[in-house]
């Protein structure tokens, strides 16, 4: 094998990665790149690195490198992930080097951030990989010392064999390993043996974050570069008619003013293409200031855009979507809500005959929840980095979902795949709205036309108000009651703009006799997506809120209520595809109420309210607790209990309930996204207001519970279930109950904030 | 031409008086542990220290810095171990990361003045930084902790 040195690019080591088997690979990241002297130490020592899987790399000095597969965007994968490798390997955790992966989904999986999924789906093929590299390094020892393989050991980075008390470090094996086929089915440890997996370990970039290193994408920088804004029309629904350029080209560092089509007519769409305005309005120039200092300077006619059509292939399969062209208002968004409301709709799930059990019931309830749209506000604007030339790509910045965004530059630039490289950065926050790689295909297109290195910058007002939003929803809930108070019917209808939030195989379906859901969607030209716990995180709020109000119809404790539920779901279940399991559900409910003292004496000063939710295939409950301080309900501290399965690194994992928890009070007080005439009201935090350190509560007590279940995702699932302990412990606080997000603006008054 | 000292470094730069010392930072300076996140001092994320006072970048003209001593994150400590940044390596704060320079620049001029702050203290002085990924409790914990650092 050959000496690599520093002239060897990444084009270079994308090809020799596709090579079959090991192979000698030169490790680069985007620090290497940003700035001669923060070459990374070991590509300045120009050391030998030799690949054993895709995951692993090795020195003959023993420094081993553990790639992180997946997008870094908060929930600490560089750290929980190479974790998983480590413990498999048998090595020294503290010697580990770890390294943003490069994208690469042959060899690194399938490298998206999203749907609580990193941990989960990377659990086993890292497993693998690093039992599969320990036995390769293992197989390189037997054959160096013609010894046989069963009677060496491996542990913490070295080679032993006891018999002879050889012993040897992994790096004095690396080059023979590397040749070696990876291994299959190689025996994984047991749960019960993990030696790192289970014990908190801190994160990796820890050092790098406090310091303010380049981490991030708005950071990164090459010689050369420009910088790149985009004008957006002023409101949903219409587009760019006419512009003239002439005072902001004159305005100091700016080198470019044009049109940009962004999606060429008749494009066919992945799901996660979706954009806001497809002609944008570049401006160019050297410098952030000066860019933002000429966008000022622009003359723009604006004009109605109509009704345009997109052609999405998406997971449901390809279709013609018609986008409509009006000026979209909230308050008459609300009235054709109801509207909608009242009509036929589509059904999703029937059990049993509850048309007749709301004809013989004794007494109905029924109530109706809605939620607006909401910003993601990802702390670091959306922004990429673009280098295009005449025959490559390269892109460089933080996003979630590089595998569905390199099909989108493909078709964009008219580029083969492999000619596209993405280097993903860490991501200052991402909460859905960093899988949706139009930005990336916007700084693409802008660096083609100009030339050169872009990187395309959006304000906080252009990401604010040019957003991929949570949607606006609504659901009516009812219950049917007999003499005797039972539960003998239940009915969710819901609706949302565009697209409704019910999953009608979830709790209560299953514990239900006779149930009904239906749903209906209006459609909108206001972009939407996925934003932490899609659709859940307004579910959690309406339905975990309603069963406060039914079991206290009912006569029965809150948490008893539920637990009575899942018993029946667990032993009789009510029909078909019941999505959750009972028995965890339940634990977590019985967690919480352990761990909240939930029915002690002490804690009656309290206003407590409680809520549970299943989704993304982990179980959390909350117990939040406020208290009257200056006549106002505060929140005070909050119970959390989760059940992920295997907790990888237990106090990131409880971070990460925290913050969920925080983020779920703030939006659930305050969050709140209002349109009229197509623009949206809130363009900076002076209007969108976000939760902040004083209004946050003393103390949060995360418990997981502890199984060898394998991890099942935890970003998402503790999120929704805070609406529904804020709406329930604000009931006790106020005696009024809430249901319509954000419940903060009406703590003061009647007013409603959308 | 604006002279600037920054993290005790002395530079003489040519730039519009008129920009806010945040791009000046980031992009004239390759100082970019200060963060863009609203340009109108809302979030905390650009937060820096001129003559000892936490100020929020974005809206702090360069021409306003001149004469004065500006720290930033890359000048808090010689060797980033400063007490804060101790206290939130221990108790492992960040999440995405983003927001936690800024945050810690602003706990930094509070130590300053109240070497040992209560929770109100804490809570007041830091309101002005946002965490998107709702570190608060930590960041509570960290300057608690950074505080008892600074009395041994």
């Amino acid at each position: 094998m050959s000496q690599p040195n520093n002239s060897v690019n990444r084009r270079t080591f994308l090809k020799s990665s596709a090579l079959a088997g090991g192979g000698l690979l030169l490790s680069f990241t985007f620090l290497s790149a940003f700035k001669k002297g923060e070459l990374s130490a070991d590509l300045e020592a120009e050391d030998q690195w030799y690949e054993i899987t895709g995951y692993i790399k090795i020195t003959p000095d023993n420094k081993i490198k553990i790639l992180n597969p997946n997008p870094e965007f908060g929930q600490n994968v560089m750290t929980s992930l190479p974790m998983i490798v480590a413990e498999e390997l048998e090595v020294d955790w503290t010697k580990i080097i770890v390294e943003m992966g490069p994208h690469d989904n042959v060899k690194l999986g399938p490298q998206f951030t999203g749907g609580s999924n990193s941990v989960r789906m990377y659990w086993k093929p890292l497993r693998e990989a690093g039992a599969a590299a320990r036995q390769m390094l293992l197989l390189g020892a037997a054959q160096t010392w013609n010894l046989p393989v069963e009677e060496l050991t491996a542990k913490a980075g070295m080679i032993y064999h006891e018999k002879s008390g050889k012993s040897g470090t992994y790096g004095e094996f690396a080059s023979r390993a590397a040749t070696i086929p990876i291994p299959k089915g190689v025996k994984l440890k047991e749960a019960k043996n993990f030696k790192l997996v289970r014990n908190s370990q801190k994160n990796v970039e820890g050092q790098k974050i406090v310091s303010g290193k380049p981490l991030f994408g708005i950071d990164y920088k090459q010689e050369g570069m420009l910088i790149a804004m985009i004008e957006h029309p002023p409101a949903f629904g219409m587009k760019l008619k006419s512009f003239d350029a002439t005072e902001a080209l004159k305005m100091p560092g700016i080198t470019d003013v044009f049109r940009q089509t962004l999606y060429e007519p008749g494009m066919e769409q992945g799901g996660f293409d979706t954009r806001t305005f497809n002609e944008l309005l570049v401006v160019v120039g050297k410098t952030t200031w000066e860019v933002m200092n000429a966008r000022k300077k622009l003359k723009v006619s604006w004009e109605p855009a109509g009704e345009t059509k997109d052609i999405i292939n998406g997971r449901t399969g390809k279709k013609e979507v018609v986008v409509p062209g009006k000026l979209e208002t909230t308050s008459e968004q609300r009235k054709l809500m109801q509207e909608y409301a009242n009509r036929p709709a589509q059904q999703l799930r029937k059990d049993g005959d509850p048309e007749t059990a709301f004809k013989n019931a004794a007494q109905i309830i029924e109530r109706t929840y809605n939620a607006p749209f909401l910003a993601h506000n990802c702390m670091e604007p959306m922004n990429f980095f673009a280098h295009v030339t005449a025959d490559k790509a390269l892109l460089v910045g933080p996003l979630q979902a590089p595998a569905w965004t390199e099909p989108l530059l493909s078709k964009v630039l008219g580029l083969p795949a492999d000619k596209i490289e993405i280097q993903m950065t860490r991501m200052g926050g991402g909460f859905g709205r960093r899988a949706y790689g139009h930005y990336l295909a916007e700084a693409a297109l802008i660096s083609k036309k100009v030339k050169a290195p872009v990187k395309l910058i959006y304000t906080r007002e252009d990401d604010m108000t040019y957003g991929i939003y949570r949607p606006m929803y609504t659901a009516t809930y009812r219950a049917a009651l007999d003499a005797n108070k039972n539960l003998i019917g239940f009915h969710v209808k819901g609706g949302g703009i565009p697209e409704h939030a019910i999953h009608a195989n979830r709790f209560p379906a299953g514990a239900v006799d006779n149930y009904l859901a239906e749903a209906w969607e209006i459609p909108s030209n206001i972009t939407i997506g996925a934003f932490r716990a899609p659709r859940s995180n307004f579910n959690a709020a309406a339905e975990q809120s309603f069963l406060d109000e039914l079991a206290e119809a009912m006569g029965k404790d809150p948490i008893d209520f539920r637990l009575e539920l899942l018993k029946r779901a667990k032993e009789n279940p009510v029909g078909k595809n019941n999505e959750y399991d009972a028995d965890r559900y339940a634990g977590v409910l019985q967690l919480v109420k352990e761990k909240s003292g939930w029915n002690k004496e002490e804690n009656k000063k309290y206003s407590r309210g409680v809520a549970a939710y299943f989704c993304h295939n982990s179980y959390a409950a909350h117990v939040i607790d406020f208290i009257n301080k200056d006549g106002k309900p505060t929140v005070e501290r909050v119970f959390s209990a989760v059940d992920c399965g295997i907790v990888v690194n237990p106090d990131a994992a409880s971070n990460m309930v925290e913050g969920a928890v925080i983020d779920g009070i703030g939006n659930a007080l305050y969050g709140a996204l209002t349109h009229k005439e197509g623009a949206a009201e809130q363009n900076n935090f002076h209007r969108y207001k976000m939760i902040r350190m004083n209004e946050t509560p003393r103390q949060i007590d995360v418990h997981f519970v502890q199984n060898d279940i394998d991890p099942t995702g935890l970003g998402e699932p503790p999120f929704p279930p805070v609406f529904g302990a804020v709406a329930n412990a604000l009931y006790r606080a106020t005696g009024k109950r809430y249901y319509d997000q954000p419940y903060g603006p009406q703590l003061n008054s009647a007013k409603r904030a959308f | 031409m604006i002279s600037l000292t920054i993290n005790n470094k002395t530079y003489n730069l040519d730039v519009d008086p008129a920009t806010p010392l945040l791009w000046v930072l980031r992009d004239h300076l390759d100082l970019v542990g200060t963060k863009y996140g609203c340009g109108m001092a809302q979030c905390g994320a650009c937060t820096v220290h001129l003559n000892g006072e936490a100020v929020r970048s974005c809206v702090t003209r360069v021409s306003q810095a001149a004469g004065k001593k500006v720290v930033t994150i890359e000048g808090l400590s010689e060797t980033n171990e400063h007490p804060l940044q101790k206290a939130w390596l221990e108790l492992d704060v960040a999440q995405c990361g983003y927001c936690q320079t800024g945050q810690i620049m602003s706990a930094a001029a509070l130590l300053r003045k109240n070497s040992h702050p209560t929770d109100k203290d804490i809570d007041a002085a830091m309101a002005g930084n946002i965490c998107r990924c709702g570190t608060y409790l930590r960041i509570r914990e960290a300057i608690h902790l950074a505080a008892d650092m600074g009395k041994k």
